[in-house]
């Protein structure tokens, strides 16, 4: 099992995180940690329109918290904040390619959508209440 | 059955169901996170059935013959747990939940009532979030203030700090673990105790991972109080132990106010009931105390100096193999004498959670994280370790494959 998990592209974002590092002049910056690991990740955004212009992440962790983060940086690079906003569970997991880990791992590798989502509940809270409220559920499930 | 000085594991083997399972598509289990929680005897588990099945009632009150059946049981358990720590007296022993409850009575009862503005609580980093939080709860409250002795590098506390907090002359109490659950280290409570009652300090000693595996004296250690679980030394969750030498426990306010800790309750007015069940309010986990007697039977009959000496034995064998292991830093103590049966390390830049997915796979229950240790976590710099944690039953062979499983974990992210 753990071959499966730690494949060659695993390691390489563990050890190559991409968009790693501090923002100046976020729109947007989050941080979230999961109690039970003690992973940490923060998300800065810069929204140009209705587009996410840039983002970077800061973290510490495992290697699926922190290369699941740096997947899910390259995968929203420059995409629409409507289909961000959408990207569920599975979309993370087919993202990493770990359809099949436990309950405990599971929260690894989704607490950068977590806190992505987290982040656009601060970006949208004034701008659409709505879509936050629904964002803030979301995260509540990941 | 005995070998000179240690035991036969074999046969001890034998008597806990839970090791002859076979977790991850039948491996053997290999149980390594045994300072989290032990396993738990048939002995134990049958103690808690037979009270369900034949005597279930409550204690105390009812004057049936099945009450004074689970009376006798759980007042035989705290007698047997007054032995097996030296108390002077059986009112000096309360049950509790956890350490974690244990310690915050102290703090709550003993601590509101004595600590005041600008005094001080002495506690070390080393500690276990269940002796930090408490006492920041409670210096937060009166505005009195926590200090910290520090470790060093070698995993000792840094003594000449504890002596000059002394110094002050503004301590109210001292609390300390006696043995890290992350570093492992014995902690010098005999000094640390004598020198804190020349100034007429008390000390609250965290058994958690000493009472365990090792001899623990009470009345030689001269503590004021003492906090351990049952579940870390073969007995069942939800029991914990709280030691109070009497002339202090006589003066304390109670904790929980309710059912049982009481003698007369009128309408503005309650007289509280005797120690020690003026601190056990309301009904007690019964069942479980119940199943802690059995728990101390068996350690009594293997004898802590030989639980003592085995885990000297496995721990000085891990160190020994781990050592030899590529890219492996080790915390704490580098004498196997001077700690417990407790081996947190880390290895090269694998993160501890992945490591202990890794060891999962081979059947090796390690435990990663931070061990509700954070303070300590941030004094060695790391975010986290992982740590392997032994007991009466682990064997050399175990220690093999979970070297063998590390070698495994250094191929998958080609260290």
């Amino acid at each position: 099992m753990s071959d499966d998990i730690y494949r060659e592209i695993i390691l390489d974002h563990y050890r190559n995180p991409r968009n790693k590092g501090k923002m100046a002049e976020a729109d947007v910056s989050i941080h979230d940690s999961n109690p039970l690991c003690g992973d940490e990740i923060d998300i800065h955004l810069k929204v140009d329109g209705d587009k996410i212009k840039d983002i970077k992440f800061e973290g510490r962790g495992c290697a699926i918290s922190q290369a699941s983060a740096s997947m899910l940086t390259e995968m929203v690079m420059n995409k629409p904040l409507t289909s961000v906003k959408d990207l569920t569970k599975d979309d993370i997991l087919e993202n990493i390619g770990l359809m099949n880990l436990g309950p405990a791992r599971i929260k690894c590798a989704l607490l950068s959508l977590k806190v992505l989502k987290l982040g656009m509940v601060k970006y949208y809270a004034d701008r659409d209440p709505d879509s936050a409220k629904k964002l803030q559920e979301d995260s509540r499930t990941l | 059955m005995l070998q000179k000085g240690v035991f036969d594991v074999e046969k001890i083997r034998q008597d806990f169901p839970i090791l002859q399972r076979k977790v991850m598509g039948g491996k053997p289990l290999v149980y390594l996170d045994n300072a989290a929680t032990t396993q738990k005897p048939l002995s134990v588990i049958n103690a808690i059935s037979d009270y369900y099945t034949n005597y279930n009632s409550n204690i105390h009150r009812a004057v049936h013959q099945m009450a004074e059946e689970a009376t006798i049981a759980y007042e035989e358990t705290r007698k047997k747990i007054a032995k097996f720590i030296n108390a002077k007296s059986t009112d000096e022993i309360i049950f509790t939940r956890n350490t974690t409850e244990a310690i915050n009575l102290v703090a709550y009862s003993w601590g509101r009532a004595n600590v005041k503005k600008d005094d001080r609580v002495v506690i070390t980093e080393i500690e276990h979030h269940s002796n930090i939080v408490p006492w920041q709860i409670l210096t937060q409250e009166k505005g009195a203030k926590l200090e910290y002795v520090g470790v060093g590098d070698d995993g000792y506390l840094k003594m000449h700090e504890y002596r000059n907090y002394l110094d002050s002359n503004k301590v109210k109490l001292v609390s300390v673990s006696q043995m890290s659950n992350v570093l492992g280290t014995i902690t010098p409570v005999n000094e640390i105790i004598r020198s804190s009652h020349e100034k007429g300090i008390p000390v609250l000693i965290d058994g958690a991972q000493s009472v365990p595996h090792m001899p623990v004296d009470v009345q030689k250690l001269d503590c004021d109080f003492m906090a351990f679980s049952a579940h870390k030394m073969l007995g069942p969750t939800g029991v914990g132990v709280l030691y109070v030498k009497r002339d202090i426990l006589e003066k304390m306010p109670p904790f929980m106010g309710g059912g049982d800790m009481i003698k007369e309750v009128h309408k503005y007015e309650t007289r509280y009931n005797d120690l020690p069940y003026k601190f056990e309010g309301g009904t007690p986990n019964i069942a479980d105390v119940i199943g802690f007697s059995a728990a101390i039977d068996y350690l009594d009959n293997l004898g802590m100096d030989r639980v003592r000496e085995h885990e000297i034995d496995i721990t000085k064998y891990a160190l020994d193999r781990i050592s030899g292991v590529k890219g492996v830093t080790v915390y704490g103590p580098a004498n196997a004498k001077d700690r417990g049966g407790v081996v947190s390390f880390n290895i090269g830049d694998i993160h501890p959670h992945d490591l202990a997915t890794i060891m999962n796979d081979h059947g090796i229950a390690i435990r990663s994280g931070h061990h509700c240790a954070q303070v300590l976590m941030e004094r060695l710099d790391v975010a986290a370790t992982s740590r392997a944690s032994f007991y009466i039953y682990n064997t050399k062979q175990e220690v093999d494959k979970f070297i063998e499983a590390l070698d495994e974990a250094r191929r998958l992210f080609k260290i």
